[in-house]
């Protein structure tokens, strides 16, 4: 009788499962399809999945009207950098916070969270104005910058749930051992830290990836444009929208997460569960 | 294994760092100014069509091959997020030298000292190309806050087969029908499985004021320096016809309520609806989406007690902080020139303001895919109170569309609709 119940409970499972997976994929899906349709297909009163007429046109108007090859470049750029920057910084500050317990490293703390409460609408006319002072308005250095401080609050937070998730006494044994501090964090913490540093930079390559307004309002050199801000130029008057390049443009777009999360999917779960017991 | 993976992860470090220090070098380093050679104009553009962009690229090329001394660098906007960036732009002291928007958008910043004056920038010529009419909706404390370049009027794009197998008859590009007539035909259409009519309302605060002037419903009244909303016959006559075709004659489809205009284009392009009142864009997707051997013609403006419509022309604007406005406003008078604007609406399917550009797009055309009824169309549009008002924008969004919405829903009554809209008035009008 139980393993009856116990089976039908794993065939819903599944089930679940299955609905779940195909309300998330669908949509990735339908824009897989869109971006093959030629302009007649996409206004079918009864639209079909597979495109009947396949075309490949919406990828070259795409690449050629907007330039989105060196938009892609200059997103891959950008999104790199701050990703490698925020672990750079976010390591051993986490450590810092994590480990070095005092009334400042609170405060600290709740000083990150408390930055996030600003919505960037009311900072991005300073940092508009610090930016072009130092030099840095229109390029992409400037825009790195600011992703890496945007992304650091969170990347704190999660990287030193991980930190105190590696037990104190490894790096006590390791000292009793005869390793200095710097060996200590160099061998022991930041090899154990690696899904941690994995998730963040995850995390940190994504949201420049998606990023929209800073790159919009901060990089006005045309040939300097991230993926998004170029996206959105296929969008017109009262939300119509050129489908096809759209579509082609966005498939695109989304396929560097999807590679990253490919090959990190494993040590991102494993990490963010690590991060996510003890932190 | 994980000294290994510390390796790595240093090397990347490295690569980082020497990538951020590569990206510095990325970009223009700021905005200075060159203080020797030519002339250097960022012109913003919100051309998004494929032929507009096209068009508006090839003048630019142009304009730059014709005059060395002053270079034109063509910088892509997108619509949705022009305004945040005009603010951000003007507010930072780095906005584009010529900006492209739309004559209800600029007032504001016109009203806050963004936008050059350009009544004595530019040519008695180009003024006297475009009706005073048109000019008053960029005309702000006198000031001309743009030039005013392509109109977007409100016609009916018919299916001809179901018009030809009701018995109606297209009616010539210069005698529209009634609203009686639009009406009484929207019936004749209508049977099991076709609606007469697909009114695309998912934003209907614009469509119902532009329509409005039909009957002289001004919506917006200014007594003695004060604005307020006013709501009589005049402008319930829209809001009522559009109900009674939905609920009552039920030759309006309900479904297409919580639409776009191209969200309509499926049921159209399928027979489902006969006839879509929409703007003269919604031509260019009749002639690169309709099914083959599909027939669509553009009726006239419907008419009230006249065709007025409320004219937002989009705007060729200078930026005050420009420091080179004379350069800039020659780049506007070659840019909007009577044969270079006839393409840049061709580009757009909507109608050139100038006088001289609409002839010359209806010879260049022959007048078909629906150029004589847009041509035609143009005569009709003025500026409408709404436009003029301030806090229009918020009235709309918070007060209007919800109502209107509700009132289209058949969730409110007429009168209710009325007390919303003229309440709504009273909270944001200044």
């Amino acid at each position: 009788m139980f393993g009856k119940t116990s089976r039908v409970g794993r065939t819903l499972q599944y089930l679940a499962l299955a609905g779940y997976l195909i309300f998330l994929g669908f949509p990735l899906v339908w824009l897989l399809s869109t971006a093959f349709k030629p302009p007649r297909e996409l206004v079918q009163l009864h639209p079909s999945l597979i495109p009947t007429n396949p075309t490949t046109q919406n990828f070259v108007q795409a690449f050629t009207e907007q330039e989105l090859g060196r938009a892609a470049l200059n997103s891959l750029q950008v999104s790199l950098a701050s990703a490698v920057l925020t672990v750079l910084v976010a390591m051993p500050a986490s450590y810092a916070l994590a480990r070095f317990r005092s009334k400042l490293g609170t405060a600290a703390l709740g000083w990150v969270l408390l930055s996030q409460l600003f919505p960037f609408v009311l900072l991005i006319i300073p940092i508009f104005l610090i930016l072009r002072q130092v030099g840095l308005a229109n390029t992409h250095a400037g825009l790195v910058l600011i992703y890496v401080v945007w992304a650091l609050p969170f990347a704190l937070w999660m990287l030193q749930g991980f930190v105190r998730n590696i037990p104190r006494e490894l790096e006590e044994a390791a000292s009793v051992d005869g390793a200095t501090r710097l060996q200590v964090l160099r061998r022991v913490v930041f090899p154990l830290l690696a899904p941690g540093i994995v998730a963040t930079a995850l995390f940190s390559f994504i949201s420049a990836w998606n990023e929209f307004f800073f790159a919009l309002v901060l990089v006005k050199t045309p040939e300097l444009a991230t993926l998004p801000v170029a996206l959105a130029r296929f969008v017109g008057i009262e939300g119509t929208a050129r489908l096809g390049p759209l579509a082609a443009g966005s498939l695109l777009a989304t396929l560097p997460s999807l590679i990253f999360f490919a090959f990190m999917q494993r040590r991102l779960s494993s990490g963010s569960l690590a991060g996510a017991v003890k932190g | 294994m994980l000294r290994t993976r510390f390796r790595r992860l240093a090397a990347a470090t490295a690569v980082a760092v020497v990538g951020l220090g590569a990206l510095a070098a990325c970009g223009d380093g700021g905005d200075d100014e060159a203080t020797s050679g030519p002339v250097k104009l960022r012109f913003l553009s919100l051309a998004w069509q494929k032929e507009s962009l096209q068009a508006n690229k090839d003048l630019v090329a142009k304009w730059n091959a014709e005059h060395p001394d002053i270079q034109v660098e063509y910088v892509q906007g997108d619509w949705n997020s022009i305004h945040d960036q005009l603010v951000t732009s003007f507010e930072g002291g780095d906005a584009p030298d010529i900006v492209h928007y739309e004559a209800s958008a600029i007032g504001e910043f016109s009203k806050q000292g963004y936008l050059a004056d350009l009544s004595d920038l530019i040519s008695d010529d180009l003024k006297g190309q475009i009706d005073q009419g048109v000019w008053d909706t960029v005309t702000f404390d006198d000031k001309v806050a743009g030039v005013p370049f392509l109109l977007e009027s409100q016609v009916v794009i018919a299916n001809k087969k179901l018009l030809d197998a009701a018995g109606i008859a297209v009616p010539p590009a210069d005698g529209g029908w009634t609203w009686d007539e639009f009406q009484a035909n929207a019936q004749k259409l209508t049977k099991p499985g076709q609606y007469g009519v697909a009114w695309a309302l998912k934003s209907p605060t614009n469509r119902v004021l532009n329509l409005a002037l039909n009957f002289d419903g001004k919506f917006f009244y200014t007594d003695g320096g004060r604005t307020e909303v006013r709501i009589g016959d005049a402008e319930k006559e829209v809001p009522k016809r559009i109900h009674d075709m939905i609920y009552t004659t039920k030759s309006a489809s309900p479904e297409a309520l919580g639409m776009s205009g191209a969200d309509t284009l499926p049921g159209f392009f399928g027979g489902k609806y006969a006839m879509l009142p929409g703007s003269v864009s919604l031509r260019q997707q009749m002639v690169e989406q309709a099914p083959e051997g599909f027939e669509w013609v553009t009726l006239p403006p419907v008419k009230g007690l006249s065709t007025k419509q409320a004219a937002n022309p989009q705007t060729l604007s200078i930026a005050e902080d420009s420091k080179h406005k004379k350069q800039a406003a020659q780049f506007l008078e070659y840019f909007l020139n009577p044969t270079n604007m006839a393409a840049l609406a061709k580009g757009d399917w909507l109608v050139p303001t100038g006088k001289q550009a609409n002839e010359e797009l209806v010879k260049l055309t022959g007048g078909k895919q629906g150029w004589d009824v847009a041509a035609d169309s143009a005569a009709d549009l003025t500026v409408a109170p709404f436009q003029m008002a301030d806090g229009y924008p918020e009235w709309k969004t918070k007060y209007a569309t919800p109502a209107l919405q509700q009132y289209f829903a058949n969730k409110i009554t007429l009168d209710q609709l009325a007390t919303q809209l003229v309440d709504g008035g009273k909270q944001v009008l200044r």
